[in-house]
């Protein structure tokens, strides 16, 4: 079968027009302070820098740049609050958590929208998947804030005290969410630090706070770079480092906690295995693969990078994910119709596009969609690699990116092998017909959350988190509630 | 995994090795499709398009020629106060009424399509399906819409229903077959790949969802089941074969959903009345109320559009 010839043409005749989200609903500042006890305080660093809408490069707002001195100022903050806070009635908490997650809900259109222009991902993506599991997460935990001696039976469970939490730009508003909510509902209070070229949607959150009437103190939110970040983890005032990121940063960051009494839970890397057999049901395993590795522009930790097809089948699976990749649109996130947004700053296209060219200077077949591109602004193509193997770098470092490195293999052991064949372990997607393959491939699989004939599939209670270079410690669900008490007999 | 590419048209495929379908997965991608937005210039193109792949459709046992004769004065003037409409691809009517629609349309290029083979149970002996078949050809038939036997598919007997299109494809002559599978007796998305597979290897020139007299008629999972087997057979044999959803569409909303569906899975080829089309009755005064919306800026009363 010749798999290159692709005869359907899905580019012209009747297409869809410019469906776009509109943006006059939204306000965004020209610049934003830095929110501590309560209220918004410039910066004492006297810096603020620029984000930008990497659709178009155009400034959105300039943001305050915390230095030293104001990430200590936000740990005193927080600190003072606790006192209140912890002992707060835990209904009580529980009752402002429900407010947040009520108030994200009545605001959602206008979160998503910011959200997908601080960060280019498809409004489709941030209407449907980000907003709403963000308020998911906060009804969550919020539940759990009078129940938790029903999740430690026997002991009680006591807050930690300040948590320095340290999010990534993918899921700007729902990994702030992630480390809020729980953290909230035990007891603690946060000092959080969004990302840099991500910092709106945690600002609106901080206004949201503000508005929900959260004593000061309980939430404060910083921003900056990574100097930033470094400093609010090194701060000796604060009880737990929480932070999602990259490997490399994840590692520095547990020298700078070794010996110290801080507790931490780190959310790294991945490189997933997505795993076909030849009696899946195909059509939607293809559909699988795409949300595995496309979904928020492959800007995913735990996204479906590497794919093994068993070798009957691979050639008919790369002849249908290459149509199905033909009617994926590339375009202005703020599009209901755009599937791929923008790459979310012009330091990850870089990234992104090395890749590119190590996997061609490494001999590796490129195929990617006919898609035309916009002018302005950051994006890439979704791109296939074929004919690479385990030793070639696209199939062993994290690209975060739209590009998926495609195997084959024969036998249930070989794909077990291949896939376990990595230093990182955060997720895996096994796609058969047959109940006894799943569970023989989930148990063998080195991996924090294994899916089964789906994939990118999340629920707040659902416990999250990898096996070894893919992060310490687990979120979401009662799992999550652990990594922010101290239980006593 | 596929069914091996086969030089006779008319083999009976091994239909243990077509590919399975994961019903919650399908429904998935059906959501995705309704997620699509469609508007301005894209909804009109869209709702002409609509219009002309609708078989316009009666099947009563109360059908008159009368009746039929108002169907066709329809198919042909379907709303003049718009200029510029599209005329539907067909009306699609019982055999005893093919002569009287052939002569109410006369020479224009609109089809006559007829039900035949028992429609819609299919429950008669073949010789006299095969019989059905021919004298609605003889009356001037283009399309001929047959049924299969669904008992014998259920039980297990391919070979007698993969003998029986064949037959039906043959009686057919000059006529396109199209192939009503009644995916709502079929049970699952596995059957209905199945039957697609078979329909296609014995011949059949489209493939059609239902007959309108079961519920559940046509829905979108199914046809985007049918739609993927299309797709494959077509890169397995080179042999396009075209799609006919049929009862239970009758918002212009729900049609622009199958239209996403179609251009996301086969492509814009597909995308005209010779591979797709609507079996519908009260579709076509949806569209054009939507139509009439689009030109004026308000919808009209139901009232200003002809019921016949």
């Amino acid at each position: 079968m010749d798999t290159q010839a692709n005869p359907l043409a899905f580019n012209d005749g009747w297409q869809y027009a410019p469906a776009p989200e509109s943006t006059d609903h939204i306000r965004i500042d020209k610049k934003y302070d830095l929110f501590i006890g309560g209220e918004f305080v410039a910066p004492s660093s006297g810096s603020w820098f620029e984000t930008v809408n990497p659709a178009n490069e155009k400034v959105l707002s300039r943001v305050a740049l915390a230095g030293d001195a104001d990430v200590d100022r936000a740990v005193t903050a927080a600190r003072k609050a606790f006192r209140g806070w912890s002992k707060m009635k835990a209904g009580e908490r529980g009752k402002y958590i429900y407010r947040i997650a009520r108030m994200l809900q009545e605001r959602a259109r206008e979160f998503a929208t910011i959200e997908t222009l601080d960060g280019g991902k498809p409004i489709r993506e941030s209407r449907d998947i980000d907003i709403p599991l963000a308020a998911a997460h906060f009804f969550y935990y919020a539940g759990w804030a009078d129940k938790l001696e029903y999740a430690f039976p026997g002991r009680r469970a006591l807050p930690l005290g300040v948590a320095g939490q340290v999010i990534p730009w993918n899921f700007p508003l729902l990994m702030a969410a992630w480390k809020l909510a729980p953290a909230l509902a035990c007891g603690n209070t946060v000092v959080l630090k969004p990302a840099e070229t991500t910092p709106l949607t945690a600002l609106k959150l901080a206004e949201l706070i503000r508005d929900a009437g959260l004593p000061p103190g309980v939430v404060n939110i910083v921003t900056g770079a990574g100097e930033t970040g470094a400093a609010l983890v090194r701060h000796p005032g604060i009880d737990k480092v929480a932070f999602t990121g990259s490997t490399a940063v994840g590692r520095l960051i547990m020298k700078a906690l070794a010996g110290s009494k801080k507790k931490y839970t780190l959310e790294l890397g991945g490189k997933a295995a997505n795993i076909i057999f030849e009696d899946a049901a195909l059509d939607q395993a293809v559909e699988g693969i795409v949300n595995g590795i496309f979904f928020n522009q492959g800007h995913v930790c735990c996204a479906g990078s590497r794919l093994y097809v068993q070798e009957s089948v691979a050639d008919e699976v790369v002849r249908k994910l290459k149509d199905r990749m033909e009617t994926l649109i590339v375009g202005d996130p703020l599009d209901k119709n755009t599937d791929i947004g923008a790459i979310n700053s012009a330091e990850q296209l870089g990234t992104i596009e090395s890749y590119l060219k190590v996997g061609r200077d490494e001999g590796a077949e490129v195929y990617q969609s006919s898609c035309a591109l916009p002018d302005k602004g950051y994006w890439c193509r979704p791109t296939l690699f074929t004919g690479v193997s385990q030793s070639n770098r696209v199939v062993q470092e994290e690209i975060f990116g739209p590009v998926l490195a495609v195997q084959t293999f024969r036998t249930m052991e070989e794909g077990l092998a291949k896939a376990n064949n990595t230093p990182y372990g955060l997720s895996g997607g096994v796609w058969t017909d047959k109940g006894a393959k799943i569970f023989k491939m989930t148990r063998g699989l080195r991996a924090g959350v294994v899916w089964a004939n789906t994939f990118n599939k999340f629920d707040p209670a659902s416990p999250f988190g990898g096996y070894k270079e893919s992060g310490v410690g687990r979120e979401g669900g009662l799992h999550g509630l652990d990594a922010y008490v101290k239980l006593e007999a | 995994m596929s069914v091996a590419a086969s030089k006779h048209e008319t083999r009976l495929p091994d239909l243990s090795r077509v590919t399975p379908v994961d019903e919650v997965g399908v429904e998935e991608r059906v959501a995705r499709f309704q997620t699509r937005s469609i508007k301005n210039e894209s909804k009109v193109e869209a709702l002409k398009l609509v219009l002309r792949m609708i078989d316009l459709t009666t099947l009563e046992g109360q059908d008159t020629p009368g009746k039929v004769r108002q169907l066709c004065q329809k198919a042909i003037h379907l709303h003049d106060a718009l200029p510029g409409l599209p005329h539907v691809a067909a009306v699609c009517v019982y055999p005893t009424m093919v002569g009287v629609a052939r002569r109410a349309l006369g020479d224009r290029d609109i089809h006559v399509a007829s039900v035949a083979t028992a429609f819609p149970s299919g429950m008669s002996p073949t010789k006299i399906k095969l019989e059905e078949t021919r004298i609605a050809v003889e009356e001037g038939a283009d399309e001929i819409d047959m049924v299969i036997s669904r008992g014998a598919f259920l039980q297990g007997e391919y070979r007698f229903v993969f003998d029986e299109i064949a037959a039906v494809k043959e009686a057919c002559g000059p006529a396109h077959l199209k192939v009503i599978l009644e995916t709502g007796e079929l049970g699952t998305l596995d059957r209905v790949r199945r039957a697609s597979v078979l329909a296609m290897h014995a011949g059949a020139d489209f493939i059609k969802t239902s007959t309108g007299k079961i519920q559940p008629a046509a829905t979108m999972p199914v046809t985007l089941t049918m739609l993927q087997a299309i797709r494959d057979h077509y890169h397995e044999t080179g042999r396009m074969v075209g799609m006919k959803p049929a009862g239970g569409i009758s918002t212009s909303k729900l049609a622009i959903h199958y239209l996403v569906m179609l251009r996301e899975t086969l492509g814009n080829a597909w995308m005209t009345p010779d591979w797709f089309r609507f079996g519908a009755s009260s579709l076509a005064n949806d569209v054009l109320m939507q139509l009439q919306k689009q030109a004026t800026g308000v919808y009209q009363s139901a009232d200003y559009f002809s019921k016949d």
